[in-house]
């Protein structure tokens, strides 16, 4: 019981550290990148779920982190002055889900407050990963493959053909997300490193979740799909409903990636939802081992803050491609996967025994 | 609405319904012989006209084509040899991902070697303004090249696969694999050479519609999507119903931008590729039981 929850506290550690780090190096500007990773891992833990326990391949996941980022920027910048009159516009304003905030030039704009705009951003992508999910997580292989990455290429199309979502610009000048009095989720500078806790805790809430989540019945269940489906199906799971919960569940934590990192950056581009930004997220995953989630978080901090800080330059979708093709040409299993660590234990472990008969 | 902007519709359908059917027969020609979808098939089209384009600066039209062809072949036959010949029994999910990893590394080098330009082939007769009229519908000369050399490269096919030794072992091998090992006919290479025959096509498609179409490095992920949707409406595996399939996409897709914007049109093919798999995964002209038999 202890050990389930031993790598968290470890990882909260590990937060704490590297924050303490940058503060006394003098890196403050990490932290802007260790935050925006945060907020992908959260995607890529969700994903991890997806592929590495219930099995299933998902190429849209970058649609469902757009969804969630669009929807969030859209209600919190629209201004809706114009339908003020609308007897709906007059229910949400005295429920309190709309707030005056003044525009560029300095009149009153009335839009949807940051948490009601959250809260709808999560039912959309619900709604939409069941609807989607039902039939998609019928298909297998090469079906699924493809139907999840046209899934993907719609929303990537959508967002960048209408104007209401600002095309090929995105939307901008989104506001900062007030969680509480004195917590805001913004890319100001005054608010670092209270929004590198913000971001890290998120990844460290969705961790104990998902640990929890392994732990139990469904979990076991997810292991049993992954590994044999028919023969799970034969023992009355029902893998059709467990796997379309995963699925809504993985969407839903790219989606919150998205509405965070969006009041983060402060805007959100078309590239977000590119079929390239979900390959990457599947070569993540792939990297750290399917069913680790751990492996994948960690691979998937490296390689985000490598790819966010420049470090690849032109070659950052090349780097992730070619990284794929390794792989899954070399190691199908991931490079993290409980063996390696075995191993290594073993042979470490057999060096000191032999290291103490020679004393 | 009247009369001739409706053929001119149908005309432009029909052009990119041909390529689409070409980027199809590619999937088929790969997928009959290993049962893997090719995802880094619309490359091998941006391949070859990009390959063209930059041949054609020191010499001949036909010979750049030629020329554009016979590498795109060898990076096929380079790419089965190097990530896939090599592999045991691998499963469907990590076939998935090399390919498209492999699409994606050849994307990336062809942004680094030609850059984010678009570029295009003079059209093979005439210029962009010549046209052919009939009636009053306006035809430009590189629709009939599209069509024709596409149409060619299927006869061709047809005739290979049917009547040549060599067609028929690659046939054979993707009927009963172990059959055909039996009666001594390489599986290994019969892959290799699905591998430079789809390369091939698809680099001559390219070619072709390069003048109308125009060509970039990331212009091939477009074409596979479509290529497969047309696959699957066709029935993966069919390359006669693909010319089918292509052509009721293509004309779709042009007959879409009467009723929303041409920003749009994308999502039309692929909503239908949807609708096909989750109704009907067998494709239209395929048959259900023949499809439950098969592994995807």
């Amino acid at each position: 019981m202890r050990s389930r929850y031993a790598p968290i506290l470890f990882f909260s550690a590990v937060v704490i550290a590297v924050q303490l780090l940058t503060f006394t190096t003098d890196r403050q500007q990490y932290l802007t990148q260790l935050t925006m990773t945060g907020y992908y891992s959260l995607v890529i833990v969700g994903l991890c779920m997806l592929m590495g326990y219930a099995g299933q391949i998902s190429l849209g996941h970058a649609g469902f982190f757009a969804i969630g980022g669009y929807v969030s920027a859209f209600l919190t910048t629209y201004d809706l002055m114009q339908h003020k009159a609308n007897p709906l516009i007059g229910l949400f304003s005295r429920a309190g889900l709309i707030v005056t905030v003044q525009d560029l030039y300095g009149g009153d704009a009335l839009v949807f407050h940051p948490w009601a705009a959250c809260i709808a951003a999560i039912l959309v992508t619900v709604l939409i990963s069941y609807v989607i999910g039902g039939p998609v997580l019928k298909l297998k292989g090469h079906y699924l493959a493809m139907a999840t990455l046209g899934f993907g290429t719609i929303v990537y199309k959508i967002v960048i053909g209408t104007s209401f979502f600002g095309a090929a610009d995105g939307l901008s000048d989104i506001p900062g997300f007030k969680l509480l009095p004195g917590l805001e989720v913004s890319g100001k500078t005054p608010v670092r490193i209270q929004n590198y806790y913000i971001s890290w805790g998120m990844v460290a809430l969705a961790m104990l979740l998902l640990t929890n989540l392994i732990h139990s019945r469904a979990g076991k269940a997810l292991r049993a799909i992954h590994s044999a489906e028919d023969a799970a199906n034969a023992m009355g799971v029902n893998t059709g409903r467990y796997k379309l919960n995963i699925f809504v569940l993985s969407a839903v934590f790219a989606a919150v990636g998205g509405v965070f990192l969006t009041h983060y950056n402060g805007g959100i581009g078309p590239s977000e939802a590119s079929i390239m930004k979900s390959v990457r997220y599947v070569a993540i995953v792939a990297i750290g081992g399917m069913a680790n989630l751990w492996g994948a978080l960690s691979m998937g901090i490296i390689l985000n803050f490598f790819s966010l800080r420049g470090y690849f330059g032109s070659y950052d979708d090349a780097v992730f491609g070619v990284i794929l093709i390794l792989i899954m040409l070399f190691a199908p299993e991931g490079l993290l996967r409980r063996e390696v660590f075995q191993g290594a234990k073993k042979w470490l472990s057999g060096r000191r025994k032999t290291e103490g008969q020679k004393a | 609405m009247n009369i001739e902007l409706l053929s001119q519709y149908l005309v432009a359908g029909i052009t990119y319904g041909t390529i689409y059917a070409i980027v199809a027969i590619g999937f088929n020609i790969i997928y009959n012989a290993t049962g893997i979808i090719n995802f880094a098939q619309g490359e091998f089209v941006m391949l070859g006209g990009m390959i063209a384009v930059s041949l054609h600066s020191f010499m001949p039209l036909p010979a750049a084509i030629l020329a554009a062809v016979l590498v795109a072949m060898i990076i096929g036959a380079l790419i089965e040899i190097i990530f896939i010949r090599w592999l045991v029994s691998p499963s469907v999910l990590r076939m998935i991902i090399i390919t498209i990893g492999i699409s994606i590394f050849i994307r990336e080098a062809a942004l680094h070697v030609w850059g984010e330009a678009v570029r295009a082939l003079p059209y093979f007769t005439g210029t962009e303004v010549t046209v052919i009229s009939v009636g009053d519908v306006h035809i430009s000369p590189q629709v009939l090249w599209v069509t024709g050399i596409s149409a060619l490269m299927v006869i061709i096919l047809t005739f290979f696969f049917n009547y040549t030794l060599l067609g028929r072992q690659m046939r054979a091998c993707s009927a009963n694999r172990d059959a055909a090992r039996l009666c001594g006919i390489s599986a290994k290479n019969m892959v290799t050479l699905s591998f430079v025959l789809s390369a091939g096509i698809g680099a001559l498609a390219g070619c072709v519609v390069s003048p109308i179409t125009y060509v970039q490095y990331d212009s091939g992920t477009g074409l596979a999507i479509k290529g497969f949707t047309v696959a699957i409406l066709g029935g993966l595996g069919n390359s006669t119903a693909a010319i089918a399939a292509g052509l009721i996409l293509g004309i779709l897709e042009s007959f879409s931008v009467w009723v929303m914007p041409a920003a749009f049109k994308d999502v039309v093919s692929i909503s239908i590729l949807l609708l096909i798999l989750f109704v009907r995964p067998s494709g239209i002209f395929g048959s259900v039981e023949a499809s439950r038999l098969k592994e995807f």
